[in-house]
C-alpha cells in the first residue's frame, strides 16, 4: 500500500516554502526546488519519488513498482484542465472513491443536477476487472440527468464509464454535451491522511470553451460538497471488504467489483475486513 | 444587481437565499475563491479592500457586508423582512444581525479549517461556535415561549437569514447540531419557506407523503 502513487498537492499552487501535509500518517513536505521542479520530502528528511501529472504532484512512501496510471485524454489537444482544489473529508479514502462510483444516489443527493425523482432507476450496466490493465471498469452506464454538466442545456440521458486505475483514484468518462463522440474526463484523486481522513483532489479535462473557469470549479465543488456531508456520516467509517455488514443491490455492481479488487490486492488501508 | 459569489460561501448564500425568497433576480459573477484566491486579486481588491466576498453591486452602490445586502434587498423588494418597526422587534433584529458575525468567525472558521484546510485554532473555534449555538438555542426557546417561531418575530426577518447558513453548516466544521432541538425546528421552518433554495451541505426538506386518511372507527 505504501508503494502506490498518491496525490499530494496541486502543482500550480506549489512554492519554494513548501506545503506541509500528511500521507498515511506520515508528515511530508511538498515544495518547489530552485529549478522549479516539485520535491516531496518525508518527515525524516528522505526524498520521496515524485511525478507531476494531471495538474497534481504525486508521491509514494515506498517504491512504486508500477508507473503512475495513464489518462491518454490528458494529452488530447483542445481540452481544458480544471484544478478543482482540495477538500478535506472525515471519511475513509476508500469510501470517497466508492461514493464517486455510485450512480443511484444522484436523484437524492444531487437533486435537479445529476438526477431527479422519479428518474431513479439505474439501468443494467457492465462491470469487469480488466486483467491486462488490472483496473476496475464499469461501462454502458446510463442515467437521466437534469443538468449533466455546466455545458448542458436541460435534461439529457448521460452515458458514463467508470475506471479505478489505483486504489484511491477514479476516472469518470461522461457524455460531452458540446462534442458528441468525445468523453469529458472527471477524476477523483484521493490523498489518504489516515484510515478515516482524506484530502480529495478532483480534477477535470473537458471540452468546453464557453464556460468561465470559475463556473466549472463551482459546478464540481457543488457536486462534491453535496457528497461530503453524506460521506462524513457513513457507518462503519471504514469500507467493509467482507460481506455481512452491508447488502448490495444490482446498482452497486461497481462497488462490489471495487471491493473485490481491493481485497484481491490486499489493499486494506481504510478498509474493514471482518464484519463487526 | 450583480453578486460576486462563491458557491460554497455561507455569506454569499445568505444573499442568494434572501433574493430567492423575495423574488429578486441576481446576476451571479462566480469568483474562484478556492483554489484560485481570486478574491485577493487586483480586480476584486479594487472593489473591496477587505478582500472578502460577497460583494453586491447595484449601479453606484457597492456593498461588502452581507448584513447590509440583506437589508438592501428587503428594503427594495419586501420590507416586511425588516420587521414591523416595534421597538423590541427592531432591537432583536439588530441584536441577532450583530450576533451573526460571531457565527461567521467561530462556526465559519471551524468549517474553513476542517474543509478547505485554512489555518486556525480548531479547538478554540469549535468552543466559540458551541457557545454561540447555545446562546442561539436559548434565544429560540425564549421566542417559543413568546409564541414566536423565528428569531425576532413570528415571521422570518433578515436576522433569521443572517444566522441560518453558518448554523446549518456547523457539522462541516465538526460541530453536531443534535443537542439543539429549538435550532433544528427553526432550521426546518426556514427550509420550509416558499421559494427556499439550497446550497451544498444544506438540503431541502423532502416532500412528505400525505397523511393516510383513516376513517373514524375503521381501525
Amino acid at each position: 500500500m505504501r508503494d502506490e502513487w498518491y496525490p499530494v498537492g496541486l502543482f500550480s499552487q506549489l512554492d519554494r516554502n513548501g506545503r506541509n501535509t500528511v500521507l498515511m500518517g506520515e508528515p511530508i513536505t511538498v515544495a518547489l526546488d530552485a529549478e522549479g521542479a516539485a520535491t516531496v520530502t518525508s518527515g525524516s528528511g528522505r526524498a520521496l519519488p515524485v511525478r507531476v501529472r494531471y495538474g497534481h504532484v504525486w508521491s509514494s512512501l515506498g517504491n512504486p513498482r508500477k508507473e503512475l496510471f495513464a489518462i491518454p485524454e490528458a494529452d488530447q489537444p483542445g481540452r481544458r484542465f480544471v484544478d478543482v482544489g482540495v477538500v478535506r473529508v472525515r471519511c475513509s479514502p476508500l469510501r470517497a472513491v466508492e461514493n464517486f462510483l455510485d450512480i443511484a444516489h444522484f436523484p437524492f443527493v444531487h437533486t435537479d443536477i445529476l438526477g431527479a425523482e422519479p428518474h431513479t432507476e439505474v439501468e443494467e450496466y457492465k462491470v469487469e476487472i480488466r486483467k491486462d490493465e488490472d483496473e476496475v471498469w464499469a461501462t454502458q452506464v446510463k442515467f437521466y440527468q437534469p443538468q449533466a454538466a455546466k455545458s448542458a442545456n436541460g435534461g439529457i440521458t448521460t452515458e458514463y464509464m467508470y475506471r479505478v486505475p489505483a486504489p484511491t483514484c477514479s476516472v469518470l468518462y461522461k457524455t460531452c454535451p458540446p462534442r458528441p463522440g468525445e468523453w469529458d474526463v472527471i477524476t477523483l484523486f484521493v490523498q489518504p491522511l489516515a484510515e478515516d481522513l482524506c484530502d480529495v483532489w478532483p480534477w477535470m479535462a473537458l471540452f468546453d470553451d464557453a464556460t468561465p473557469m470559475a463556473d466549472l470549479i463551482h459546478f464540481q465543488q457543488t457536486i462534491f460538497l453535496q457528497d461530503r456531508s453524506i460521506l462524513e456520516n457513513q457507518i462503519p467509517r471504514l469500507l467493509p471488504l467482507d460481506p455481512g455488514m452491508e447488502i448490495p443491490t444490482r446498482a452497486d455492481l461497481t462497488s462490489v467489483a471495487y471491493r473485490r479488487w481491493l481485497k484481491r490486492h490486499n489493499y486494506t488501508y481504510g478498509a474493514q475486513l471482518v464484519a463487526q | 444587481m450583480k453578486l460576486y459569489d462563491y458557491v460554497l460561501s455561507p455569506s454569499c448564500y445568505k444573499v442568494r437565499l434572501m433574493a430567492a425568497l423575495i423574488g429578486v433576480k441576481l446576476e451571479i459573477r462566480p469568483v474562484d475563491f478556492h483554489p484560485g484566491a481570486e478574491h485577493l486579486g487586483p480586480e476584486l481588491m479594487a472593489l473591496n479592500p477587505a478582500g472578502s466576498i460577497p460583494i453586491l453591486e447595484d449601479g453606484d452602490l457597492i456593498l461588502t457586508e452581507s448584513t447590509a445586502m440583506l437589508a438592501y434587498l428587503a428594503a427594495k423588494a419586501a420590507p416586511e423582512w425588516l420587521g414591523s418597526g416595534a421597538p423590541e422587534e427592531t432591537a432583536r433584529i439588530q441584536q441577532w444581525l450583530s450576533f451573526s458575525h460571531r457565527l461567521t468567525a467561530s462556526l465559519g472558521g471551524a468549517r474553513l479549517h476542517e474543509m478547505l484546510l485554512r489555518p486556525g485554532d480548531i479547538a478554540a473555534l469549535q468552543a466559540q461556535g458551541i457557545a454561540a449555538l447555545r446562546e442561539l438555542e436559548a434565544g429560540l426557546v425564549e421566542q417559543g415561549l413568546r409564541g414566536m417561531r423565528f428569531l425576532a418575530s413570528d415571521r422570518p426577518t433578515i436576522a433569521d437569514i443572517a444566522c441560518f447558513p453558518y448554523v446549518a453548516l456547523a457539522p462541516d466544521g465538526g460541530i453536531l447540531l443534535d443537542p439543539y432541538p429549538a435550532i433544528r425546528l427553526w432550521s426546518r421552518a426556514i427550509r420550509g419557506l416558499d421559494d427556499f433554495i439550497e446550497m451544498p451541505g444544506i438540503h431541502r426538506l423532502h416532500e412528505l407523503n400525505p397523511e393516510p386518511q383513516i376513517e373514524p372507527g375503521a381501525a
